[in-house]
């Protein structure tokens, strides 16, 4: 990461554009975070609690299978899926649990996308005995049932968001809004490296735990460094976790894949930097690249990943773009269903529809490698919460069959 | 400062100034025209334009679907720049425009303040734009005289309102409590004890809204505040019973 020049910034990106009603929040928040940063304990705490709680270390698994059927680079996985909760949003999540723990406060409340940043916070809540409301777009509500089930059952209010595109950045409007009448008792638990500083630094340190373990795992299992490392981009929460293990070994490639929707072609995705479509913008309390209109009104955005969907991207990430340290490809749905569908043959691992996007581009790229050198791929969630978009993608008639009887059973009650 | 000047001018003959909020081209920029109209013939002082954002984050709900509506409709900003020009030469009273950062931003900040000096728009209100972040906006708005409104919460220290007064001009907007516009405001000893911080702070002409709708409240202001500011009342007012109803409801809140 490139040196700052103004706290807050990477390069010319980043800043905290805050209403003055929570510049007190930010101050405190700003304190709270320097102090635990600097606490050797905070980290020590943080890691038996992810390690007793969770399953840190995760797993880096040798796919062999399908490093046979490309033919070319070992293609290596980090299981960020076996989290507790089934995604890395865990480990930012429990992080700032402890945070506010230490500040005192006794609420939370979060925006999600995929739900599974909302399950964590909610799961979190439970834990340490903070009351949660989690806003999730009505669109997002709909695609992504299970965890909204789940949700309610760990004790969160969860609130549909009807706003704008229905989708996360709305979500993250009325989590602010909530934030702005409340933050005398409430954190919001920002769930991706965006937003307002200190929020890329905060959740960006968090998740860094990936990278440290990556690294570490991939030269006891490898003997050497990987060629490349694949992360899906939506915010950038989970390819920060892991590209931040890699970003000094200049010989190791980082590449973010977003998601491409139904093609770039159709203005209906969620690619910021993999695309042309993007400018400089501040909104939602940082700037970065946003996908919006030539005043500056954002874009609705298209992925059958709800966690991708999303106009903003990290600023650390857009800053790392600039630089040329991270290249950007995007991957569109029916891209996304294939290499889901290979994986879960091949391996018996079944990634989130998010992460899915990581395995598109490393399976395009991994033949051209050789057999001497290791690719890793950041899976991010497992697919599972994913069943109801994932079996309707594959248009699974016995599924559809299941949910019919099912329906006429509750229909009968 | 112009707006300061001719705001201190006008609260010399009054014992509280209105100043009222629109969203421009909600509904329409036709309906918007007679809003106005109404408003001045009824004696506002002041009124802010707010140029629709799809991310409206520091209004509630009324202004947020006021927001999204007009950009639904296919409002532009350079049609709310024509709009704003229109009523500056139609009107005595000062214009402003609130909006959010990343209009201003996108359009070319200086672009747009020299722009907003040209049509005789006085002042600017960015409710996401704390100073710390408008290095270069605060210098545009002494180099073209517009006056860039700051913003005071119930949260803000007295260090921290002295801070703001001094990057500020024009007049302080005291936002009333904690939340977003259009709820409803509860005027107790906090409130006052928060005004006094306020007047302590400055010497600027202060106005304060969020959740202002009557008479009453804005009797409670006098004496304590220069500026009564209503947002959501007349919107939500304008939804209801349509335009007509604006005059007669700003004629009686004095």
């Amino acid at each position: 990461m490139r040196i700052m020049n103004k706290p807050g910034y990477y390069g010319q990106w980043g800043g905290a554009f805050i209403p003055e009603i929570l510049y007190e929040t930010f101050r405190e928040l700003n304190a709270a975070f320097a102090k635990c940063r600097a606490d050797k304990a905070f980290w020590q705490e943080y890691v038996e609690l992810m390690s007793t709680y969770s399953c840190r270390p995760t797993p880096l698994t040798h796919a062999e299978n399908l490093s046979r059927h490309f033919g070319g680079a070992q293609i290596f996985i980090k299981r960020e899926d076996l989290n507790h909760t089934g995604a890395h949003k865990a480990n930012n999540v429990m992080g700032q649990g402890l945070l506010v723990k230490r500040m005192g406060k006794t609420r939370v409340i979060a925006e999600t996308g995929a739900g599974q940043h909302g399950v964590a916070t909610a799961t979190m809540a439970a834990k340490f005995g903070f009351a949660c409301t989690i806003y999730m777009g009505e669109e997002d509500v709909q695609r992504q049932r299970p965890n909204v089930f789940w949700m309610e059952k760990l004790g969160a209010t969860v609130v549909p968001v009807t706003s704008g595109s229905r989708t996360l950045k709305d979500a993250i409007n009325e989590a602010f809004r909530d934030w702005v009448a409340n933050m005398d008792d409430t954190h919001y638990v920002m769930g991706t490296v965006c937003g307002p500083h200190p929020f890329p630094a905060m959740v960006a340190w968090f998740q860094s735990i990936i990278g440290i373990e990556a690294r570490k795992q991939i030269m006891q299992y490898f003997g050497k460094l990987p060629a490349q490392v694949y992360a899906c981009v939506g915010g950038g929460s989970n390819a920060m976790g892991i590209f931040q293990g890699f970003l000094d070994d200049r010989e190791v490639e980082l590449i973010g894949v977003e998601a491409g929707g139904k093609g770039i072609e159709s203005k209906q995705h969620a690619a910021r930097l993999a695309s042309q479509d993007a400018s400089p913008g501040v909104a939602q309390g940082y700037k970065t690249m946003f996908l919006q209109d030539s005043d500056g009104q954002m874009c609705d955005t298209h992925s059958v990943a709800a966690g991708l969907d999303y106009i903003g991207v990290s600023p650390i990430l857009s800053d790392l773009w600039e630089q040329g340290r991270v290249r950007f490809e995007s991957a569109t749905d029916a891209e996304v269903m294939a290499a889901l569908d290979l994986t879960i043959k091949q391996e018996g691992i079944i990634p989130a529809l998010e992460s899915a996007h990581a395995f598109v581009h490393a399976f395009k790229e991994a033949g051209q490698l050789r057999k001497d050198q290791a690719i890793i791929i950041n899976q991010s969630g497992r697919g599972d919460k994913d069943i109801f978009t994932i079996a309707h993608a594959f248009d699974d008639p016995s599924w559809k069959a299941f949910i019919r009887e099912k329906g006429k059973q509750y229909a009968a009650d | 400062m112009q707006l300061t000047d001719d705001l201190r001018a006008a609260r010399a003959q009054k014992d509280i100034l209105l100043m009222t909020h629109l969203v421009l081209g909600y509904p329409s920029l036709d309906v918007n025209r007679e809003v106005v109209r109404q408003m001045v013939d009824n004696g506002v002082d002041c009124i802010e334009l707010q140029i629709p954002f799809s991310e409206p984050v520091a209004d509630g709900p009324v202004i947020l679907k006021a927001n999204q509506q007009a950009i639904g409709h296919g409002l532009k900003v350079r049609e709310c720049l024509t709009f704003a020009a229109e009523m500056a030469a139609t009107h005595q009273i000062p214009f402003l425009f609130m909006t959010y950062y990343n209009i201003i931003f996108k359009y070319g900040v200086e672009k747009f303040f020299k722009k907003a000096k040209e049509i005789g728009v006085k002042g600017f209100i960015v409710p996401d734009l704390p100073p710390e972040e408008g290095e270069e906006y605060l210098k545009l708005a002494t180099k073209y005289g517009i006056a860039p409104i700051m913003i005071f919460a119930p949260t803000s220290t007295d260090t921290r309102m002295r801070e703001l007064a001094g990057y500020g001009n024009g007049f302080i907007y005291c936002v009333a409590r904690r939340g977003v516009t259009g709820a409803q405001t509860t005027f107790d000893t906090a409130f006052h004890d928060y005004l006094a911080r306020c007047r302590a702070a400055t010497d600027l002409p202060l106005a304060v809204g969020f959740g202002i709708a009557s008479k009453a409240e804005v009797e409670l202001l006098k004496g304590k505040a220069d500026i009564a500011v209503i947002g959501t009342a007349t919107i939500r007012l304008v939804e209801e019973k349509g335009p007509e109803a604006v005059g007669p409801f700003i004629a009686g809140l004095r």
